[in-house]
């Protein structure tokens, strides 16, 4: 028996611990700590509401836009406004833009180092590698002469014994089952998704000036201008610059990112049966096509599915998610015990934990700075399962094929999506999903633009004396890791209180006060470690869910009350 | 080769350097070209940067991250050119780096370690969030070990310690909520970092950065706050391209109204750049396809001092204030910052510009040769960004480069 810790997790946004308990080769118990407080929340308090999402969206940077977009939802939720289509279509480009960008990041530069041996590339025979791209896809660099330059370039580098960011990874672990072209190929795709990633993500910029850290949304809609006309602004110059990177997106995608995702699977068929945790799932939905609370026009649904039962899809009542405190550094006025509604939330900080330097965490007690979101009293996961799985389950006809053909690929039944490489295979999925909406998108706002529609915004809320004295909004988002919500409450024109519940949080959060384990600490249960100083499996389970830390330790003081004094200098 | 550390005084032959590492050389040779003129250096330099750059030990560069959302590692990875591949496996070596290294756990920590011991001094260290102080550090812990404890070790013995976004410079919007978060020269006594302010940085400044320094290796000039001129040293209202409509009174005055289609100034809309001192407008973003005015909003100010503080409420007009004087013939002038609030300089009317300046104004000046340097020797104190020189009553942005 053995206690195995790991931190800092890498390859993740954030600060992110987990100690397991693993006997006889494989985990038996598991718990996740997040190690960094920040109290973005309390610091929004009391100012425009209007800026709160130039706040908020610094709550993280590698899901930059996300809590952006979710603010202003909750403010225009809140005050009743309704932003014209173009700001919709506007931010819905710059959503999917994220998610695909995002999405191929977390594959080749944040997860694949966990199923691809970069050594092995040395030895691989670059006239195969070239065979094994030629037979998967039609993606033109796959020459002898590239797999041969690429690893040229890899054995400069071991040679060289600066091995930069890839010393001391867990090269030669026997759980690494890939064959050495494999390997090359995955490296050569590495590479070359670095620059793919810079070059698609000008989306934003052409949008929002930037990215990241976009600066184009507004409350009632986006600042950026719409005239066929106008040098300045999105005009049909940006339209074909935007068409262009929505072609990149699409042609990596296919004959990269998803022929990757299957080549690299299918030497790891195993890991469809590990890490499924509480197979309880909970997508908020977005992305909208008609009005925001349009929930029946979303380009995800939104639902909850219960122990896997893809039957039947639950519909989500926001009164019921409440959070626990139990085993996170807070305390709440009614004691550990008590679970609250985010409307009602209540942040106070009050570290227990042990003293740093430190070996162990107080595992029996308080041992994280996250809380542990329930629905209904029940553990959800959030992400592209859920929201895969809710489609699924909702009859989404697009999505029931692209799971059913994979499935079928993969000679497998549903089940086997409850699954570390099942959160792997969603996450590829719906990036193939959102690339039809994205040119649906981008058609819908060219039309617009060239029959006169100019409107990206509604004004006619936008100086606060035409507000009501008090008023209180929910804004509910997909972000690429998953249900996203802000909940605002606005007094006298400023904000009273401000709350988000964030992916991470749901999936990353602690035991509750009825021991319940948090989807990371579920999964981890049963996967095996080849190798105890090299957690190279828990690494697998972890990295499956994409997770962002920064984003998980935030919460907000809901009430009112103030907790923590704010100086503002 | 001196110590084999791949750091100023190394040198190698170019062409078998660049050909051992796989780097093309037309490349390699237009990114020398591009840093050469980001620093406004003569052409002549050029060879100059490909020699200290093509040596053949890849100098190491450590990265940490204590109180940040890795906006800015996002930037970094958004590096245009070199491209951040080239960066991280040709030209330099990033043993630790959280977000995108191989190794975790105590193998991370053994990367960290090794950098620090082995490499006494002859490494760069760049920080990313800001490090809090409150209740003995408990607020960010990596491997069990306080933020501080980790950047007081990696720091000290560091060649060079760039601080990237506003957190690691001056505890960006972290230092206004309860964990007293701190730029890393605020952290650790005696530090003076170079501040890439900026939320995020732009990645184009900090390779600059580096080049400037694996090339000469001193920092580039920088400012009172401990940032690089070349960046740092002109206003973005200066050099924006809407600074024309400014000028003729041309005002967007509602969102989506026809200044905003014709790309009108929006000054009236609360643009901070008239009180902001950054490169935006020229470097732009994300491979210079565009900036944020460029979007149709205005700028929010990142890149300046405490800017979460001094330049929220985001959507007010920056207030009039007493106009010291006025060049007509649309000269900068100074204007003497008036404590307590954001005050401001500029007052819209033709041929009108005005700057906001310190209390304590130090130009830059140019010497005989062409560089800009700061006029007044950077004093230790002056040099590290800290909270005291951005301090509260401290209106404007740096007041650094009075020249045009």
């Amino acid at each position: 028996m053995a206690r195995v810790v790991v931190d800092p997790v890498t390859r993740i946004e954030g600060h992110l611990r987990i100690e397991a308990q693993v006997d006889n080769g494989a985990v038996t118990d598991a718990w996740s700590s997040g190690t960094m407080f920040r109290g973005m929340e309390l610091i929004v308090q009391g100012r425009d509401p209007r800026e709160a999402w130039i706040w908020t969206q610094r709550i993280c940077g590698v899901c930059t836009t996300v809590h952006a977009i979710a603010s202003v939802q909750a403010v225009e939720d809140a005050l009743a406004i309704s932003p014209p289509p173009n700001a919709r279509l506007m931010r819905n480009l710059i959503s999917g833009a994220q998610f695909i960008q995002d999405h191929v990041i977390h594959f080749y530069h944040l997860h694949a180092l966990d199923w691809v041996d970069v050594t092995g590339c040395l030895t691989a025979d670059p006239q195969k590698t070239a065979d094994l791209a030629q037979k998967i896809s039609p993606w033109p660099l796959s020459s002898r002469a590239y797999f041969t330059e690429v690893q040229a370039r890899v054995k400069a580098l071991v040679d060289s014994g600066q091995l930069s960011i890839f010393t001391n990874g867990y090269w030669g672990n026997p759980a690494y089952k890939l064959p050495p072209e494999a390997d090359l190929m995955a490296v050569a795709h590495y590479i070359e998704a670095l620059s793919w990633q810079r070059d698609v993500i000008r989306m934003h910029a052409i949008l929002g000036g930037k990215n990241p850290h976009p600066q184009t949304f507004l409350v009632g809609g986006m600042a950026a201008p719409l005239d066929p006309n106008s040098p300045n602004v999105v005009n049909p110059l940006r339209m074909d610059q935007m068409a262009a990177l929505v072609r990149t997106m699409r042609t990596f995608v296919e004959q990269v990112y998803v022929p990757d995702v299957k080549a690299i699977a299918s030497f790891y068929p195993e890991w469809f049966t590990y890490g499924a945790g509480h197979r309880n799932y909970l997508a908020y939905g977005g992305l909208p096509n008609g009005a925001l609370n349009d929930t029946s026009l979303y380009t995800f649904p939104r639902g909850i599915i219960l122990n896997g039962d893809l039957s039947t899809v639950h519909p989500v009542d926001q009164t019921k998610i409440t959070e626990a405190i139990a085993h996170s550094y807070y305390t709440y006025p009614g004691g550990d015990q008590a679970t609250l509604n985010p409307f009602d939330g209540v942040t106070a900080p009050k570290y227990s934990g042990p003293t740093p330097p430190y070996d162990a965490l107080d595992t029996a007690n308080k041992y994280s700075w996250l809380k542990s979101p329930r629905y209904d009293g029940q553990v959800m996961e959030v992400g592209p399962l859920a929201r895969m799985l809710v489609a699924y389950g909702s009859g989404v006809q697009k999505v029931q094929d692209l799971v059913n053909s994979t499935l079928a690929e993969l000679n497998a039944q549903p089940a086997a999506l409850f699954s570390t490489l099942g959160r792997v295979a969603a996450r590829a999925l719906e990036t193939v999903y959102l690339l039809d909406w994205m040119d649906t998108w981008l058609a819908e706002l060219g039309k617009n633009m060239n029959s006169g529609d100019l409107r990206t915004a509604d004004t006619s809320k936008w100086e606060p004396s035409t507000w009501p004295a008090e008023a209180q909004g929910w804004g509910p988002h997909e972000a690429p890791r998953g249900a996203l919500g802000h909940w605002v409450k606005i007094k006298n024109q400023k904000i009273e209180n401000y709350q988000a519940v964030v992916p991470s949080t749901w999936n990353a959060g602690p035991r509750d006060e009825n021991g319940q384990t948090g989807p990371y600490e579920a999964s981890l249960v049963g996967t095996p470690v080849a190798v105890l100083d090299q957690p190279l499996e828990i690494l697998r389970t972890i990295h499956s869910f994409d997770p962002c830390l920064a984003c998980a330790v935030h919460v907000v003081d809901a009430t009112g009350a103030e907790k923590v004094r704010v100086e503002v200098r | 080769m001196v110590d084999g550390s791949g750091l100023p005084g190394d040198a190698g032959t170019l062409v078998e350097a660049l050909a051992q590492r796989g780097v093309s050389r037309r490349r390699f040779l237009q990114f020398c070209t591009s840093m050469t003129a980001a620093l406004a250096l003569p052409r002549s330099y050029t060879p100059r940067i490909v020699a200290a750059l093509s040596a053949q030990v890849k100098p190491t560069l450590v990265w940490l991250e204590f109180q940040d959302c890795a906006g800015n590692t996002e930037s970094f990875l958004r590096s245009p050119n070199p491209d951040v591949a080239e960066l991280v496996i040709e030209i330099l070596s990033v043993p630790y780096q959280e977000t995108i290294m191989a190794a975790a756990g105590k193998q991370a920590e053994a990367n960290l370690d090794d950098v620090v011991t082995r490499l006494k001094g002859q490494y760069v260290c760049v920080v990313e969030g800001s490090i809090p102080m409150a209740e003995g550090g408990i607020f960010c812990t990596i491997g069990g070990r306080t933020a501080l404890d980790i950047a007081t070790r990696v720091t000290r013995d560091a060649a060079l310690v760039v601080a990237v976004g506003d957190c690691a410079w001056d505890g960006g919007f972290v230092s206004l909520g309860p964990t007293n978060g701190v730029g890393i020269g605020q952290a650790v006594s005696g530090l003076s970092p170079i501040n890439l302010g900026g939320c995020p940085h732009n990645s184009v400044n900090l390779a600059a950065t580096l080049v400037h320094y694996l090339t000469f290796g001193t920092a580039p000039a920088l400012d009172q706050f401990g940032r690089p001129l070349f960046a740092y040293g002109h206003l973005i209202h200066d050099q924006c391209e809407r600074r024309a409509h400014f000028d003729a009174g041309r005002f967007v005055e509602q969102w989506n109204d026809q200044g905003a289609q014709s790309g009108w100034c929006l000054y009236k809309m609360g643009c901070k750049g008239p009180q902001t001192n950054y490169n935006c407008s020229i470097a732009r973003w994300n491979d210079a396809t565009n900036w944020p005015i460029g979007a149709g909003h205005g700028c929010i100010g990142c890149a300046g001092p405490s800017f979460w503080s001094r330049m929220s409420p985001f959507y007010s007009r920056l207030p009039d204030v007493q106009m010291i004087g006025v060049d007509t013939t649309a000269q900068t002038i100074g204007l003497v910052a008036i404590g307590g609030v954001a005050a401001l300089t500029a007052v819209h009317g033709a041929g009108v510009i005005a700057r906001m300046q310190r209390n304590k104004r130090k130009r830059a000046a140019v010497t005989p040769d062409g560089h800009v340097v700061p006029e007044v020797a950077a004093a230790p104190d002056a040099g590290a960004g800290t909270a005291g020189d951005a301090g509260a009553g401290t209106a404007g942005d740096a007041g650094v480069g009075g020249t045009n």
